[in-house]
């Protein structure tokens, strides 16, 4: 392996680096080691790199460093409609596109004073909470990768792959969804995909138990995870973690139930939260957040009401494609729509979600145009990230993929 | 008890009075606007004051309005965890002064959050702890969220790094 230099590592980030001591570059690589972890390190999710100070092999500073996958989503929002921005919407948190398609089209919705039917918003609700299971076994899985349980990976992966066929069937789509439309969702839930669910969430909890099984009993996993980056509840709302994350550390913060949207005032869950703070914890949350899933889903099912599931508002909302190569009205609306856009009314809106990583908020500036003058991403990633330097202070060099398993940030989310 | 647009205002107002806030309301979402100078001591006020408890910060922004005299506006999004009530604050930075005071001393979400908006709009932050670019490297010299950069780019700005 080559040694690391100065000149690898760029002047300002050294400057952050080397911030609260005297020593210099030269004696840093000296005395104490400049270690540069990924961006192309497999237990870093993705392209995240981290520089790390290190005395002998506890950490004295971490500074995290992004961009290593900025695609600029935020510029191309600017220049493209509304309905143009679903599909690109799937590619932020890759790994549960559904739930981010329901947040764009939430907030759209909320800058066009829009409403979908009913069905639309218990389906929408119902594929947000499989994305959201679907994410957390993932979360779930490739953190007890990281910590060297491999069996577990493999066992959530295959309940996640049942959530993946139910998409399928839903959306002709496994990965990209793009399934939600602005007023309503691209088409019905078939009868297929329902008793597909229906399926999915009777066997879930038994193979749930099973993959727990081989990790709370696991001394190897408890002891590598007890007491490992613990995070106060007052830091945690100070370093403005959401989702599990905050949740682990015992914050009741939950926005389905602070500020509910869709029909979650209707359901009835629990907001779980642990009050230890430590990566342990924020995993209890994960697994137990996709039983509360579960419950939600299974009331969904229950009061599903069946009706249209796009809005009919000729001006906002797309038309059916059946109709837009039969009827006149509904061909111009059609080409209107798609060449200039909904044109929602001079305003502004911060619509925020509870996505599977935390809260997921669109900031949405209109000047009256087809496109949105103004985009902001507020990915749950990206602000749980900062908390990286703040967990990491003081442990074990291998305790760093735990905690960043821990708090699974997704790059695509981070890096926008 | 529930918190109301009345009761920040008039706490805002008891402790700021020769403050011109301008309050506005749409969709059910309140938004101050303030003059910069002041966003220190404001957030402080907002956050610490046992009434209100803006504890989260959940976002930190800026929109470029192109051909306005005020060109760039900062936003903020506060989240009060005790009352679930949503703020949004505004100030004005003008182009002829880029620069507004860091709230990172308030929240410390705030840190990454104005480095995003440094990075993207150029936008200086006083006091800021580590203001560096977020996502574009250090040797980038535009600001790519501002309306005047060209969607496809600016050929060669962004180099291959030297071998």
């Amino acid at each position: 392996m080559q040694k690391l230099t100065k000149d690898d590592v760029h002047p300002k980030i050294v400057e952050a680096l080397l911030q609260d001591t005297d020593i210099t570059v030269e004696d840093a690589l000296e005395n104490e080691m400049i270690l540069n972890m990924g961006p192309q390190h497999p237990a870093t999710h993705g392209v995240l790199r981290l520089l790390l100070r290190l005395d002998g092999e506890s950490i004295v500073a971490c500074v995290p460093e992004l961009g290593y996958l900025h695609r600029g989503y935020e510029k191309m929002a600017e220049n493209m409609t509304y309905y143009e921005f679903i599909p690109h919407t799937d590619r932020l948190d890759y790994l549960s596109p559904m739930a981010n398609n329901v947040a764009w089209v939430l907030a759209v919705e909320k800058l066009a004073g829009i409403e979908a039917p009913p069905r639309a918003q218990y389906i929408r609700m119902m594929v947000s909470e499989l994305a959201r299971i679907a994410s957390h076994l993932v979360a779930i899985g490739a953190f007890a990768m990281d910590v060297g349980a491999l069996t577990v990976f493999l066992w959530t992966l295959r309940e996640r792959e049942k959530i993946l066929d139910i998409w399928d069937i839903l959306c002709g789509a496994r990965f990209t969804n793009s399934y939600t439309r602005i007023g309503g969702v691209a088409n019905d839930a078939q009868p297929e995909a329902i008793a597909k669910v229906k399926w999915f969430i009777d066997q879930y909890l038994e193979n749930l138990d099973e993959c727990e099984r081989l990790l709370n009993t696991n001394r190897i996993f408890i002891e590598r995870l007890e007491g490992i980056g613990v995070v106060s509840a007052e830091d945690a709302i100070d370093l403005g973690l959401t989702g599990p994350s905050l949740r682990g550390s015992g914050v009741e913060y939950d926005l389905r139930r602070s500020n509910p949207y869709l029909f979650y005032n209707e359901m009835d869950f629990k907001v779980i939260t642990y009050p230890n703070g430590d990566s342990l914890a924020r995993y209890f949350v994960r697994a137990d957040e996709t039983r509360e899933s579960i419950k939600i889903i299974k009331q969904i099912l229950d009061k599903m009401p069946s009706g249209e599931t796009l809005l009919n508002q000729p001006k906002k909302v797309l038309p059916k494609k059946t109709e837009i190569y039969s009827r006149m009205e509904e061909l111009i609306h059609d080409f209107m729509i798609v060449n200039f856009g909904i044109n929602p009314p001079e305003g502004e809106i911060y619509s925020a979600v509870e996505n599977p990583k935390g809260e997921l908020g669109f900031y949405l500036v209109s000047k009256g145009e087809g496109r949105p003058w103004k985009c902001k991403i507020r990915s749950p990633s990206f602000v749980n990230l900062q908390a990286v330097p703040h967990l990491v202070k003081g442990h074990m060099i291998s305790d760093v993929v735990a905690i960043v398993g821990s708090i699974d940030p997704v790059m695509g989310e981070a890096d926008k | 008890m529930s918190l109301t647009k009345e009761v920040i205002e008039q706490k805002l107002k008891e402790k700021f009075s020769g403050e011109n806030f301008i309050f506005n309301e749409y969709r059910d979402e309140l938004t101050i606007s303030f003059d910069k100078k002041n966003v220190v001591p404001i957030c402080k006020f907002l956050k610490e004051e046992v009434e209100l408890q803006f504890k989260l910060c959940e976002d930190v922004t800026a929109i470029d309005w192109a051909r306005r005299k005020n060109r760039f506006t900062v936003v903020y999004h506060i989240y009060s965890l005790k009352h679930n009530f949503r703020l949004s604050l505004k100030a004005d930075v003008d182009e002829s002064d880029l620069s507004i005071d860091s709230v990172s001393s308030v929240w410390k979400t705030a840190n990454w959050e104005e480095r995003e908006v440094y990075d993207m709009y150029g936008i200086k932050f006083n006091n800021h702890p580590d203001l560096r670019r977020m996502y574009m490297p250090e040797e980038f010299e535009y600001y790519p969220l501002r309306k005047d950069f060209p969607l496809m780019g600016i050929p060669g700005s962004n180099p291959l790094p030297k071998k």
